[in-house]
C-alpha cells in the first residue's frame, strides 16, 4: 500500500482480521482487502465531502472503539431488553455486533423463511450469500461502507421465499452492552419475488460512548413487498452509523419507517434504485435534544419508468440538537412517467436548535411529476392561541402540538406493539405534561 | 356580565378600536355589525386574550375581575368562548380529545373530578345529534381539511359541550349554507339561559332572524357608533353602513 494512512483504525485492523468471518470464501476475503484500502486511503467521510457537509464523524477517530473478543450473552440486561423485543414478532438478537442464538427465537419460523446468523452463512455455505453481499451498495459508496464490508465481524442473512407472506413481523434486535465498543454488522434482506414481510430493525445500547456501525442491503424482488422499519435508540453518548441500501425489482414495493430517537451522532442513510414501476415509500421522525446531532440522508434512484416515490421525513429539535435532512432524487433518462414527491417538516422548540435539509432533485427525463418541499419552523402561534381559547394552559398546548407534529409518523405504525414501543420514545423524550397516551 | 369601558386598543402602533363602550348583562344577546376592517374581530379576540394587542386605554371587566389581567385559558375555563371567524386547524389533535382536555380544565378550575369517560361520551353524542353533525368528526383533526361551513358548526359544536357563560360568535354565519344556518341557530337557541350571554358578530340580518337580538350595534373605524334594537338590524339592511357613518360624521 502506498497511500497515507487516514485512520488510526487501520493500525487496528490486524488484531482482528483472523477471527473474521468468511476467511474461506475468496471473493469476500478480496473483497474486505480492497475495502480496508479504500477505507485507509480515504479515512472516515470529512465534512469537505458534499454530501457529509453538516455532519463531523471526528469523533470516531478520537475514540478508537473496539471490538469485542469475547461476545456474550450473560451481560446483557434481560429486563431492558425485553423492553425493546416486541413480543408479536419473530426475534434476533445481535449482542455488541454478533448474533446471540440464545436471546434470538429461533423455533416456528415457517417454512421458507430463513433467519440466521450471517458470519455462520458465510463459514458454512458463502455462496448463498455472494449474489447479494455489496450488490446493493459497493464500498465506493462512502467510508462508512467500505470500513463496514472490512470490519463486520456478523450480522443476519434473512431470506423470504417466492409467494410466502409472513404471518409476524421479523425483529432484528441490535444491542451494544458495553463503552467503547465497536459494533460493526452487515444484514442481507432478501424478499423473493412476490413475497411479502415486514422487518423491524431496533438499536439500543447502554448508556455509554461506543460505535454502532450497521450496513443493511435489502433486495426486493419482482412484485414483492416489504415494510422495513428501523428504530433507532441508541444510548445520549452513542456514535450510530447506519445505511440502508435497498434495489427494488419491477413492480416491487417498499415502505420504510425511520425513527431516528437516540446517538450523540447518528447518521442514516436509505438509498432506494427503482426498477419499472415499483414503489417506495420513506417515512421519517428525527427528535433531537440537549446536544444530539442526527442526519437522515436518503436517496431515490428512479432508474426505470413509471416508479412511485413517496417522502415525508418530520424533525422536532429542542435544545441544542442538530437536525439534518438531505433529501435526493435522481430521475434517469429513460426513467419517463416517474411520480416522485419529497416532504421534510422541521419543527425548532429552542432558539439554540438547528435544522439544516437540503432537498435535491436530478432529473435527466421530461415526462415526470415531482415536487418536493422543505419547511423549518417554530410552533405555530395562531394554533397555540386556538387551544388556549379552548381552555388548554399554554405549556399544554405547545406539548400537545409538539406531540401532534411527531404522532402524525408514529400513527402510521400499524404493528401495535411496535407502535406502542416508538410512542413511548416519543412521550420519554418530550415534556409531556397534558398529554395522555390514550390519544385519540 | 361584561362591561367595557372607554376600551383602545392597537396592533403595534396603530390603533384599531378607539373607545368602545360595551354593558352586556346575563341572558342578553347583542348583535355587532359593521364594514369590513372596522375592528369586530379584533373586539372579540381581545376580549378572548389573544397576544398582539395593546390595549392602550380602558378596562375591560367580567363578573366584576379585570379580564385583561387573565391568561387566555383562564378567560375560557371561567367562561369566556371565542367562536372564531377563521377556525384554525389543529393536525394531530382530535376533536374529541380536545373538548375532553378543555372540559376537564373547566372542571378542575370549579374543583371538580375529572368527567367520566360514558358521560363524557353521552355529552358529547347528545350536542353532535343537536348540531346535526356526523359522529365521525369527533375523531377527526380539529377543523382539519374541514368545509367552511363544517368549521363553523364544529365550533358551535364546543361551545355546546363547554356551556360557556359568555358567547362570542365572529361571523358563525359566514360560510354556513341556508339549511345549516338554520340548525346552527337553533342550537344557540337551545343555549339560550338567563344566566347566558352572546355576543354575535355578522354582516346579515338573516342570522338575526333566527336568533333574536336584544341590542343592535354598529362598529365603524373602531367605534360604536350607534346601537339600537333588532329593527335597527332591518334599517342597516336597506340604508347601508354609509347612513351611520355620515350621520356619526355629521355629529
Ligand atoms: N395584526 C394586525 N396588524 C395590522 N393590522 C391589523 C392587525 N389585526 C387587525 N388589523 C387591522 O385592524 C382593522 C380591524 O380588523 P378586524 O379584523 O378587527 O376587522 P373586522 O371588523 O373583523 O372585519 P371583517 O368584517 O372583514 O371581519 C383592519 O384594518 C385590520 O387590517
Ligand atoms: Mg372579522
Amino acid at each position: 500500500m502506498n497511500t497515507v494512512i487516514k485512520s488510526r483504525y487501520s493500525a487496528e485492523y490486524s488484531k482482528v482480521e483472523s477471527a473474521l468471518p468468511g476467511r474461506s470464501a475468496p471473493w469476500l476475503v478480496a473483497l474486505r482487502a480492497g475495502a480496508l484500502d479504500k477505507f485507509s486511503g480515504n479515512g472516515f467521510p470529512s465534512i469537505r465531502e458534499e454530501e457529509w457537509r453538516y455532519t463531523n464523524v471526528s469523533g470516531i477517530e478520537k475514540n478508537l472503539f473496539v471490538p469485542t473478543d469475547q461476545p456474550s450473552s450473560a451481560t446483557v440486561d434481560k429486563e431492558w431488553l425485553d423492553r425493546f423485543k416486541l413480543p408479536d414478532c419473530w426475534s434476533f438478537v445481535l449482542v455488541d455486533g454478533y448474533f446471540s442464538a440464545e436471546l434470538s427465537q429461533l423455533d416456528g419460523l415457517p417454512e421458507g423463511l430463513v433467519v440466521q446468523s450471517l458470519a455462520k452463512t458465510l463459514d458454512t455455505d458463502a455462496e448463498q450469500v455472494k449474489p447479494y453481499f455489496a450488490h446493493a451498495v459497493s464500498d465506493d459508496e462512502h467510508s462508512f461502507v467500505a470500513f463496514n464490508t472490512a470490519w463486520f465481524c456478523d450480522g443476519l442473512f434473512l431470506k423470504v421465499s417466492k409467494k410466502l407472506a409472513l404471518t409476524k413481523p421479523v425483529q432484528l434486535l441490535h444491542v451494544t452492552t458495553q463503552q467503547e465498543r465497536l459494533s460493526t454488522t452487515r444484514t442481507v434482506i432478501v424478499v423473493e419475488p412476490m413475497a411479502e414481510a415486514q422487518v423491524i430493525e431496533t438499536y439500543i445500547g447502554v448508556e455509554q460512548a461506543y460505535l454502532s456501525a450497521a450496513v443493511t442491503e435489502v433486495f426486493v424482488e419482482a412484485n414483492a413487498n416489504l415494510t422495513l422499519y428501523k428504530v433507532q435508540c441508541e444510548s445520549a453518548k452513542a456514535y450510530h452509523f447506519g445505511g440502508t441500501y435497498v434495489k427494488q425489482a419491477r413492480d416491487a414495493r417498499f415502505i420504510h419507517h425511520n425513527f431516528a430517537f437516540g446517538g450523540l451522532l447518528a447518521r442514516s442513510d436509505i438509498h432506494c434504485d427503482l426498477d419499472n414501476a415499483s414503489e417506495c415509500d420513506l417515512n421519517g421522525l428525527y427528535l433531537g435534544n440537549q446536544r444530539q446531532h442526527l442526519d437522515n440522508h436518503t436517496r431515490i434512484n428512479h432508474l426505470q419508468p413509471n416508479a412511485v416515490s413517496r417522502e415525508m421525513y418530520k424533525g422536532v429539535l429542542a435544545g441544542r440538537s442538530r437536525g439534518v435532512f438531505q433529501g435526493r432524487v435522481v430521475v434517469a433518462e429513460n426513467a419517463q412517467k416517474t411520480d416522485s414527491q419529497m416532504n421534510n417538516r422541521n419543527l425548532l422548540l429552542s432558539d439554540d436548535a438547528e435544522a439544516d435539509t437540503k432537498p435535491q432533485l436530478e432529473i435527466y427525463a421530461d415526462d415526470v411529476k415531482c415536487s418536493h418541499g422543505v419547511t423549518v419552523g417554530q410552533l405555530d402561534e395562531k394554533s397555540v392561541f386556538y387551544l388556549q381559547s379552548r381552555c388548554v394552559d399554554e405549556e399544554t398546548a405547545r406539548n400537545m402540538l409538539t406531540f401532534a407534529f411527531a404522532n402524525e409518523m408514529v400513527n402510521k405504525l400499524t404493528i401495535k406493539s411496535l407502535h406502542d414501543l416508538v410512542l413511548t420514545q416519543v412521550l420519554e423524550r418530550f415534556p409531556q405534561q397534558g398529554i395522555s397516551i390514550d390519544w385519540l | 356580565m361584561l362591561n367595557i369601558e372607554n376600551l383602545h386598543v392597537s396592533v403595534g402602533d396603530k390603533p384599531i378600536l378607539k373607545g368602545i363602550n360595551l354593558q352586556i348583562k346575563p341572558g342578553e344577546i347583542h348583535a355587532i355589525m359593521g364594514p369590513n376592517g372596522s375592528g369586530k374581530s379584533t373586539l372579540s379576540h381581545v376580549l378572548s386574550g389573544k397576544s398582539g394587542y395593546t390595549v392602550t386605554e380602558g378596562t375591560v371587566t367580567y363578573d366584576g375581575k379585570d379580564l385583561t389581567e387573565m391568561a387566555p385559558e383562564v378567560r375560557a375555563r371561567e367562561g369566556v368562548f371565542l367562536a372564531f371567524q377563521y377556525p384554525v386547524e389543529i393536525p394531530g389533535v382530535s376533536n374529541i380529545y380536545l373538548l375532553k382536555a378543555a372540559l376537564n380544565a373547566i372542571r378542575k378550575h370549579q374543583g371538580l373530578s375529572e368527567v367520566d369517560a360514558m358521560d363524557f361520551l353521552m355529552l358529547v353524542k347528545d350536542k353532535v345529534r343537536l348540531l346535526e353533525m356526523d359522529e365521525k368528526f369527533l375523531y377527526r383533526a380539529v377543523n382539519e381539511g374541514f368545509s367552511g361551513g363544517e368549521k363553523k358548526r364544529n365550533e358551535i359544536l364546543q361551545m355546546a359541550i363547554l356551556e360557556p357563560r359568555l358567547c362570542i360568535m365572529d361571523e358563525t354565519d359566514s360560510g354556513l349554507d341556508i339549511d345549516a344556518l338554520k340548525i346552527v341557530s337553533e342550537g344557540v337557541n337551545s343555549l339560550r339561559s338567563p344566566e347566558r350571554s352572546f355576543v354575535m358578530v355578522t354582516h346579515y340580518q338573516r342570522l338575526l332572524d333566527y336568533i333574536k337580538p336584544d341590542f343592535v350595534h354598529v362598529l365603524a373605524h373602531g367605534q360604536i357608533v350607534k346601537s339600537g334594537g333588532a329593527d335597527l338590524a332591518l334599517e342597516l339592511e336597506e340604508k347601508g353602513y354609509s347612513w351611520v357613518e355620515n350621520k356619526q360624521a355629521a355629529a
